[in-house]
């Protein structure tokens, strides 16, 4: 394999991602400019994260968008779980086309197309906008989601683990909870991680869901960004780049383990 | 054994019997909620929705809260539902085809969206099939950080490329410094901006999928070719491209679709000169606040969308079929 790894397959690889990173790599380090001009290098300062942490609308808006990320991603999690299982599990069952189609429909659905359907349906039931709205709205959108990560591990999971269970004698449910679940659970993991960086990344669908009071982090970024970009916003979206990628390389890391003493075992129980 | 006895076993039988039939119905009725339950919340989180845009999409304008017209509501009986019927009205729609800036506006937004998409096709193929004849070893890594940035948020991604495509932005000063031009470029604020921060945030979403299907490829097919005299290049478009063409369709649908209806990428990289229905719609939306308006040009786009979110779903369903 290493023989056909050409040069031009290096290249294509390196300027792909030098494609993909430089831009992230620049705004980082342009949010410790000294200069007000973001393009312009004007010497090293933290001044901006400093300016940040006392700016009272971004702070409250941060933690709004914290908690609807939280919650959204953990109901969204179980619903997604739930809509994997009827996809691997339940093949025959009346109007199961048209639930395929609406768990992958808003993966590809225009955001706005959502957001403005979602809005009109908070409005015909006489739900005011707000924090419970964007909540929902962010449980409907990333369901979808998790069921898709959740589905891809379900559908190579070794049904013969949950039968040999059953003829032991363990109810299935309990099967599920003792042998399924902790088995998908790597799957569930990165689905909740997922859908909590699509509720924290969300502009639109939060715009037309959100009400007085409920201002995200996106939204205030963007209103901030369409009157001028800001040494400050750069600050702001560097610290949640770390967030997300300190949390993307614990999860790394933690699976990198679990899979380390998953290999170990097999070999114990080989060697046993 | 006494008669006490056989008694005694049958009805423990009995209870036996009786408790597993039980616990079958439980786990029925477990089996049924593991089904209604996300089936229940898309029913009415994403199917009824449309519903009403659609009836809004019939109404119009009024300075209410909210403001449209009421339609076809069995708040005043059926008489009164029936009377409603009457009062819908396609003036919306006709409304956005005489309108040049709408029609406009849904062509221009395919055109981009179909640009685009191949751009990001060429893009993304070398990147993918570098990838997956990379060695063993290296592959979960560069597949790691190809997901990577996608946990990024999209907005500081797309608010990233201002930084650079401004006239008095990064790009130019590396250009004018290397004196490869002597006047700043203007990228930002056109359709070029647009490209690009199409190609740059739905890139991972090409890649990935065309990773898996050029992976799963057996290379000895290549090789056999080669040995016989057929050259490279003919050998990719004979062999390696059919091979991989569910994997481009699955990313080109992934990249079209959602293209199509964007807003916060001509929003921000393509400025006011530019047109696209996401803008249109948000701006209907939000600056109008024509709210009916709104529901028919959201109509119309999902009409336009249907067919390739049916193809993405058929797609879809047939690559877990194959993973079975």
């Amino acid at each position: 394999m290493n023989a056909t790894w050409s040069r031009f397959n290096i290249t294509s690889i390196v300027l792909g991602f030098a494609f993909l990173y430089l831009p992230i790599v620049l705004l980082v380090v342009f949010s410790f400019n000294e200069s007000k001009l973001v393009t312009v290098w004007g010497g090293f300062s933290t001044k901006w994260y400093v300016s940040l942490f006392h700016n009272q609308g971004l702070m409250d808006a941060t933690w709004v968008t914290a908690r609807v990320a939280v919650i959204s991603a953990t109901v969204a999690t179980v619903l997604g779980t739930l809509a994997a299982l009827t996809l691997t599990r339940y093949t025959r069952f009346k109007g199961r086309t048209l639930f395929s189609g609406m768990v992958f429909a808003p993966l590809v659905m225009p955001e706005v197309i959502t957001g403005l359907s979602l809005l009109l349906l908070f409005v015909a039931v006489g739900l005011d906008r707000g924090f419970v709205t964007v909540t929902l709205a962010h449980i409907t959108l990333t369901m979808c989601f998790v069921a898709v990560v959740v589905q891809s591990r379900l559908i190579t999971f070794d049904r013969s683990l949950e039968e040999a269970a059953m003829d032991l004698g363990a109810p299935p449910v309990k099967t599920f909870f003792q042998i399924t679940l902790p088995v998908i659970m790597p799957a569930i993991v990165s689905g909740w991680m997922l859908a909590f960086t699509l509720s924290l990344d969300d502009l639109v669908i939060a715009s037309f869901t959100s009400g007085p009071g409920a201002t995200t982090l996106p939204m205030k970024i963007y209103s901030q960004v369409r009157l001028g970009v800001t040494p400050e916003i750069n600050a702001a979206c560097t610290i949640l780049i770390a967030v997300v990628a300190v949390g993307v390389i614990i999860a790394s890391l933690a699976n990198k383990r679990r899979e380390v003493q998953r290999q170990r075992d097999e070999q114990a129980a080989q060697r046993g | 054994m006494s008669n006490a006895a056989v008694t005694a076993a049958t009805s423990s039988r009995a209870t036996a019997a009786g408790k597993s039939a039980l616990a079958r119905l439980g786990e029925a009725f477990v089996g049924r909620l593991v089904i209604l339950i996300p089936y229940l919340w898309l029913v009415f989180f994403f199917l009824i929705p449309f519903v009403i845009v659609f009836k809004i999409s019939l109404s119009q304008t009024a300075i209410a809260i909210p403001p449209y017209t009421p339609v076809l509501g069995f708040g005043d009986g059926l008489a009164g539902f029936f009377a409603q019927l009457k009062e819908l009205s396609i003036d919306n729609y006709t409304w956005l085809t005489q309108d040049a800036l709408y029609v406009n506006a849904y062509v221009t937004s395919v055109i981009v969206a179909a640009i685009s998409t191949v751009l990001t096709l060429l893009v993304g193929y070398p990147i993918a099939y570098g990838m997956a004849r990379a060695p063993a070893m290296l592959r979960p890594t560069l597949l790691m950080l190809v997901i990577l940035p996608f946990w990024t948020s999209f907005l500081i991604r797309v608010y990233a490329w201002i930084g650079i495509l401004k006239p008095e932005g990064l790009l130019n000063q590396l250009l004018l410094a290397t004196g490869i031009i002597s006047q700043p470029l203007i990228i930002l604020n056109t359709y070029t901006a647009i490209f690009i921060g199409i190609v740059y945030s739905y890139l991972p979403f090409m890649v990935l999928p065309l990773y898996s299907s050029l992976e799963k490829m057996d290379y000895s097919l290549i090789e056999a070719a080669k040995d016989l005299g057929c050259p490279p290049t003919s050998a990719f478009w004979k062999i390696t491209f059919p091979l991989s063409l569910p994997g481009v369709i699955a990313g080109c649908l992934l990249v079209f679709i959602p293209a199509v209806g964007e807003f916060v990428i001509p929003d921000l990289l393509g400025g006011s000169q530019t047109l696209m229905i996401g803008k249109t719609l948000w701006n209907e939306f939000f600056a109008n606040r024509d709210w009916p308006v709104s529901s028919a040009v959201a109509v119309i786009l999902l009409l336009l969308l249907i067919v390739p979110i049916m193809l993405f779903q058929r797609a879809q369903a047939r690559a877990q079929e194959q993973d079975r």
